[in-house]
């Protein structure tokens, strides 16, 4: 077997995703490949090549891939792809966007968004918003697979040697073009990848609030998100939304401020290792799947967790 | 320009799942259906372009047994002028739902195909891309705006680190995600005016795709169960057991 893994990155370091895609590759088994695909993007693939695990790193480097535009990344890894029996990419937005086109053009169905690996062609995957677990087998002679990162532990970014080499395929479909992007700017971790996520729901009552978890937040190194809740009333962009229709997150520590807790956060944060609630109200079903409960005040919990945070680290 | 809407039948998005005991699926017996909700946008949007002038007309398609009918009512109510039904028991999954899109794209030779980004069922994110991919079209996936101008749309994504603008020739497919829009409720006037407007139902074979699935389910299961901690009594306690019994500070 011959997997080919899709790296995630910005053209200038690599995504700690996929590592965790590598990871679920060495559980299916095989010689892993990875493809660079972008502009300018040579440190990735030296990046890439010292992931533990990786046979070979491929480099696609053209303006045609610089915006990761799904119609000229499908082209490419569906004809890098015919040489493998596995294709896999994170199940980011990169990953979701280009995977089902290059599935349909190499005429295979996708397996989405997987959470472990039974065997070669068997995997698991949540539906209904995680609450049911699929376990599903393919039958086609290439699998084309996203993996949620979270689901499977990084491989060790250092300590490998593999070979790099170039690729000069050059897919421009000609379809479509960059306009522009507004991305978030902040000196936080990543939301998806984070040690620690604190995250506001609407008990929070404005944006401006948000600033007492930011402080709590820089104590401890952690990300900032939100519920649906929160972003739909506008307190906060999308972008820090946790949940079904969010971002999922796996995180050692998740703490929830002010966050009833419906289904479809439950469904984005669930898989956290320790979770602490705090909510005024007892009967708030987060409480439910809390590891550490406080029943209080958000407006007078935060702060004094500010405090005693500032004593013991 | 003539725009083509899909919409699914699922399991309505307030119904609580069950895991049938046999683990062969989810338990969907007398469960009360809608329309998926990302497909309610996109009828929204495809709505909203034909009220600014943009849209001349909507049509909606819908795959899935009789009972699917119900959602393309329901998208005429909202706004669109015709259905067409592809009419089929067996189970379509992504592939073989695009393929199937593609044959009524052919057909109907839309401007712009607008669909939901995932169902809320399968949760699979897969059929817009794909359908993109099989016609040759350009794709604007999990989209917040949608702007038509001349033969182009620019296309505003929602990506993990922000937003993401890009332009696609048309035609082209758009899939929305949750803030494109606020979709509208159908008046009583309209869902009785829905009843008269056409609605066509075709087989997979009427339009030469045969339907088998590449993916079989061998179990479902439900989710493991998280159970609940403790309480604490105040702040003092809470970040002592975070860091001498979780250790996790």
């Amino acid at each position: 077997m011959s997997i080919l893994v899709i790296a995630e990155h910005d053209n200038s370091s690599l995504k700690q995703a996929t590592l965790n895609v590598v990871a679920a590759a060495k559980a299916i088994g095989g010689d892993i490949d990875v493809l660079v695909a972008g502009e300018n993007c040579g440190a990735v693939a030296e990046a890439a090549a010292k992931a533990e695990g990786v046979n070979k790193v491929l480099v696609a480097d053209n303006a045609a891939y610089g915006h990761f535009l799904g119609e000229n990344l499908g082209e490419l890894v569906a004809e890098l792809g015919k040489g493998y029996s596995h294709v896999l990419a994170a199940a980011g937005t990169t990953g979701k966007d280009f995977m089902p086109r290059v599935a349909a053009l190499l005429d295979v169905a996708q397996v989405s968004d997987i959470i472990r690996v039974e065997s070669e062609d068997t995997f698991v995957r949540p539906i209904y918003a995680g609450n049911a677990i699929a376990t599903v087998k393919s039958s086609d002679s290439i699998k084309v697979v996203t993996v949620r990162p979270t689901a499977f532990d990084p491989v060790a970014a250092e300590g490998g040697s593999a070979s790099v080499e170039q690729c000069d395929v050059v897919k421009d479909a000609g379809l479509s073009s960059f306009v522009k992007e507004e991305l978030a700017q902040s000196d936080r971790p990543d939301l998806a990848s984070a040690g620690i996520v604190i995250s506001g729901g609407r008990g929070m009552q404005n944006g401006d609030n948000f600033k007492m978890l930011e402080n709590v937040a820089d104590l401890l190194g952690a990300a900032v998100g939100a519920s649906r809740a929160a972003v739909d009333a506008g307190f906060v962009p999308n972008d820090m939304q946790v949940g079904q229709t969010g971002k999922i997150v796996a995180p050692q520590l998740y703490v929830a401020v002010g966050i009833s807790g419906a289904i479809q956060h439950l469904a984005g944060m669930s898989d956290s290792k320790v979770i602490v609630a705090i909510n005024k109200d007892e009967e708030a079903p987060i409480f439910q799947v809390a590891d550490y409960g406080l029943v209080a005040d958000l407006f007078e919990a935060v702060p004094q967790l500010e405090e005693e945070l500032k004593k013991v680290l | 320009m003539k725009v083509l809407v899909a919409v699914k039948r699922v399991i309505d998005y307030n119904v609580k799942v069950r895991v049938k005991p046999d683990n062969t699926g989810v338990d969907l017996a007398n469960v009360k259906m809608a329309m998926n909700p990302f497909c309610e946008i996109a009828v929204e949007e495809a709505v909203r372009l034909k009220e600014k002038g943009v849209a001349s007309e909507i049509v909606v398609v819908s795959i899935g047994p009789k009972a699917a009918q119900e959602q393309i009512r329901t998208a005429l109510a909202l706004g669109a002028d015709r259905g067409i039904h592809v009419e089929t028991d067996e189970e379509v999954q992504s592939l073989e739902a695009a393929k199937l899109l593609k044959a009524v794209v052919e057909k109907e030779e839309p401007k712009l195909v607008i669909l939901g980004k995932q169902s809320i069922d399968s949760d699979n994110n897969q059929t817009g891309q794909m359908l993109a991919a099989l016609t040759g079209m350009g794709q604007g996936t999990f989209a917040s705006e949608v702007v038509v101008e001349g033969d182009k749309v620019n296309v505003t994504r929602e990506v993990d680190g922000g937003l993401m603008t890009v332009s696609l020739n048309l035609p082209a497919v758009v899939t929305t995600d949750l803030r494109l829009n606020e979709p509208r409720y159908a008046s009583l006037p309209n869902i009785m005016k829905a009843k008269k407007k056409p609605l066509d139902s075709m087989a997979p074979a009427d339009l030469g795709v045969e339907v088998a699935p590449r993916l079989s389910t061998l179990k479902v299961e439900a989710p493991a169960a998280r159970q609940a901690g403790i309480k604490v009594a105040d702040v003092a306690e809470l970040v002592d057991k975070l860091k001498n019994e979780a250790k996790v500070i």
